[in-house]
């Protein structure tokens, strides 16, 4: 389905065929007590607040609800579940926390949802190994609550309070990528039951070996696949110590040129920089209103060191050489905890913050990441579209890895805006995979960019994308609709 | 003035826990659960570290009163500043028994030895939510209280504390040597880092007996039951409203 179509189906009714939906309302229904006499009579709802909830994520893609949720407590369970589905031909959709930017838990063909959030145990934390494994349930605010006396963390931060198995699902990544990696880099292990039921553990079980060069690298198969492959029901995660000390900074700049060459060179330089964050001025306009905050009105990078002291000092002083030679503004200071946590806050709530810009509004963020070379051109190009297109759009972006999100407001009513907004993202996704990069940094293909997929990997790499699925999954049951046309 | 503050840690079931209560109704389970420093604890150690490292206070002691497992909090307040510890030693029925009216004769008796010239402790510990060490040890030692602190700021040998109440914020200014309790705006608690935890290995931990403070444990109070919490109930589903106000009416909600 082409992104016009995505989006338009989100604020229009497509059908599905009659037929199948009776066959498999009757289907549903023959399973339901076996449902129940594995994970009990509060396990299995179907419940249309409850099937509705599991239908949808943070996208504007429309909610597209389950025949029924499930709520297993374990991966027998799970399993158990699974084999059942297998057998009456239920596609299975897997369910973390439904933060997914992409559509990716509509049950575009019904089925049933598999909720795995009573699976919320922290196991097997191995502090002088860094390791750590835990189950669907557990996010990752919970994890570095519970790991905070231990002088572990666990860095990657997408902003929204995630299932750590479902960023691993969906190969998440953050503010913190440039220096501590994305989830494709920190998943060691993952426990995973395919579609018939199977258990498997992609590193062997128990396994955690810092490397590893033991066969083929089904750990990061399944990093990314969207619940297409299985159900992740456990994974393995590489810990981090706890930074000494952190400071963040604001930098305003007169152009986004100005931004963009700082951060490529401060890079190049070999700052270890934790975070780099790029808002443009309708950006940080939006985020001075929605937050009560007062940064100038212009091109901004927001930074974040993570170091010893020393080091720290060291960091800030060639940072801001290269802002300052750039025509950078002076720091804004933020040491202490409270007002580093208001400053990201700030810029985490930069989604809301721009649907507050033109309240009744739709927001969908679009998500391409290129090489560090060529963001300045890729920034300056895509704000001229923008300008040129009418279009209301805020650029926020971790511009550190070349990734940048621009964040559209649209009036859902207005036909014509809709499809420049459809014109534009493809416009912008063909840019990027122009220069070499791709038309999803860390979101996902999800419903909405399943032809973009195609023309970035190339019909060669489809095939053996749909080769693999046709192989782990033949009956198509895991996640039908997604990532793959 | 010694420059001493003595900061109170109490080890409790992580907040995180869902919490089970025992079948005999004795308690609630507390095997293989997982325990972790008081949060209000936290930011007591966070503002006595953050009053350090202003120069403001010379020493940090943290102490607990526990069993063994009770060492491994005061490693945590340690590696987030403290200088050195004190473990006060109550282990078995004792420490089943173990209540703040205890607690805070030892707390006295500590105090005194130490000169300390502030006792900072949380405002009250996540599993009996009393609210009573703090207060108790100041009317034993009597000496100035100043409890629920969201600020505290220290002019001499005065402490302006402002306190959450009620109403709205209320600012007292009391003498040293005083006693606060931390409420949950006074601050972020920092988190321990490696480098921290590693060079905490190295202090001090005192071990003292009750008995050598001159505080008997004997406990006054008997817990009969523990209870869970009544299930929830389902909610019930009317067609109108007239059906709607006669059920208000009769469950006496209106």
């Amino acid at each position: 389905m082409s992104v016009f179509a995505a989006i338009l189906s989100s604020f229009c009714l497509i059908n599905d065929h009659p037929d199948v939906i009776s066959l498999q309302a009757a289907a549903v229904d023959g399973v339901l007590s076996a449902f129940r006499s594995i994970c009990g009579d509060d396990g299995v709802s179907l419940g249309e607040a409850v099937r509705e909830q599991h239908g949808k994520d943070e996208s504007f893609h429309r909610c597209r609800p389950p025949d029924v949720v499930v709520f297993p407590r374990c991966v027998e369970e799970v399993s158990a579940l699974a084999k059942l589905c297998h057998r009456h031909q239920l596609p299975i959709i897997p369910f973390g926390t439904g933060t997914g930017l992409e559509g990716g838990v509509g049950a575009v063909k019904g089925g049933v949802c598999f909720s795995l959030r009573n699976m919320d145990q922290i196991l097997d934390l191995h502090p002088e190994d860094f390791d750590v494994t835990v189950e669907p349930g557990v996010t990752r605010k919970a994890l570095n609550s519970y790991l905070r006396e231990t002088g572990l963390w666990f860095p990657v931060d997408p902003g929204a309070d995630a299932s750590l198995c479902g960023m691993a699902a969906t190969s998440a990544s953050g503010t913190n990528a440039v220096r501590y990696g994305t989830m494709r880099e920190n998943v060691m292990n993952l426990e995973v039951v395919l579609a018939d039921g199977s258990i498997i553990h992609t590193a062997g079980k128990n396994r955690r070996p810092r490397k590893t060069a033991a066969g083929y690298n089904l750990t990061n198969l399944f990093v990314g696949s969207e619940g297409t492959l299985g159900l992740i029901t456990k994974t393995t995660l590489r810990l981090y110590g706890v930074p000494e000390e952190m400071v963040s900074a604001v930098c305003s700049f007169s152009s986004v040129q100005a931004a963009v060459d700082s951060t490529v060179q401060i890079l190049q330089a070999g700052v270890p920089i934790a975070r780099i964050e790029f808002l443009d001025e309708v950006m940080i306009d939006a985020c001075n209103r929605f937050s009560s905050l007062s940064y100038p009105v212009s091109p901004t990078l927001f930074l974040e060191f993570h170091g010893s002291e020393r080091s720290l000092e060291e960091q800030v002083n060639t940072t801001e050489g290269i802002t300052q030679s750039n025509g950078g503004s002076d720091f804004q200071w933020a040491r202490d905890v409270e007002t580093r946590n208001r400053l990201w806050k700030a810029r985490h709530d930069a989604w809301y913050a721009a649907q507050a810009m033109r309240p009744g509004c739709k927001a969908y963020a679009t998500d391409v990441c290129v090489p560090l070379s060529r963001l300045p051109q890729i920034i300056v190009e895509t704000k001229e579209d923008l300008i040129e297109s009418r279009l209301t759009g805020h650029i926020v972006g971790h511009v550190g890895d070349g990734n940048f999100h621009c964040l559209m407001v649209m009036d859902p009513s207005d036909q014509d805006e809709l499809h420049r907004v459809h014109l534009f993202t493809e416009r912008l996704a063909r840019r990027a995979l122009a220069m070499d990069g791709t038309c999803t940094g860390e979101h996902g293909v999800g419903l909405g960019k399943r032809s973009l997929l195609c023309e970035e990997v190339g019909p060669s790499a489809i095939q053996v994308m749909q080769s693999l699925k046709d192989a782990i999954d033949p009956k198509n049951l895991m996640n039908p609709g997604k990532i793959l046309v | 003035m010694s420059g001493r503050v003595l900061v109170g840690v109490k080890r409790v079931i992580d907040y995180a826990v869902k919490i089970r209560v025992k079948p005999d109704n004795s308690g609630v389970v507390t095997d293989g659960v997982k325990h972790s420093m008081n949060p209000f604890c936290e930011i007591a150690v966070e503002e006595a570290v953050k009053l350090k490292e202003k120069k403001l206070i010379k020493e940090v002691v943290a102490v607990s009163c526990g069993p063994q497992q009770s060492q491994e909090t005061i490693r945590t307040a340690l590696a987030m500043g403290a200088d050195r510890g004190i473990h006060v030693e109550v282990a078995g029925k004792d420490y089943e028994t173990l209540g703040p009216l205890q607690v805070s004769k030892i707390m006295a008796a500590l105090a005194k030895k130490e000169d300390a010239q502030l006792l900072i402790l949380g405002k009250q510990a996540i599993d009996d939510d009393c609210n009573q060490t703090g207060q108790m040890t100041a009317a034993l030692l009597d000496w100035p209280q100043g409890t629920f602190a969201s600020e505290v700021s220290l002019d001499g040998d005065k402490v302006k504390v402002v306190r959450e109440i009620d109403g709205g914020l209320e600012t007292i200014k009391i003498s040293t040597p005083a006693v606060l309790t931390a409420d949950l705006r006074l601050n972020t608690p920092r988190y321990a880092t490696l480098p921290n935890i590693m060079k905490a290995k190295k202090k001090k931990i005192a071990n003292v007996k009750p008995a050598d403070l001159g505080v008997d444990l004997t406990s006054r109070l008997e817990v009969l039951k523990v209870e869970e919490p009544p299930q929830r109930e389902a909610g019930v589903k009317v067609e109108t409203v007239e059906d709607l106000v006669g059920k208000l009416k009769e469950t006496g909600r209106i």
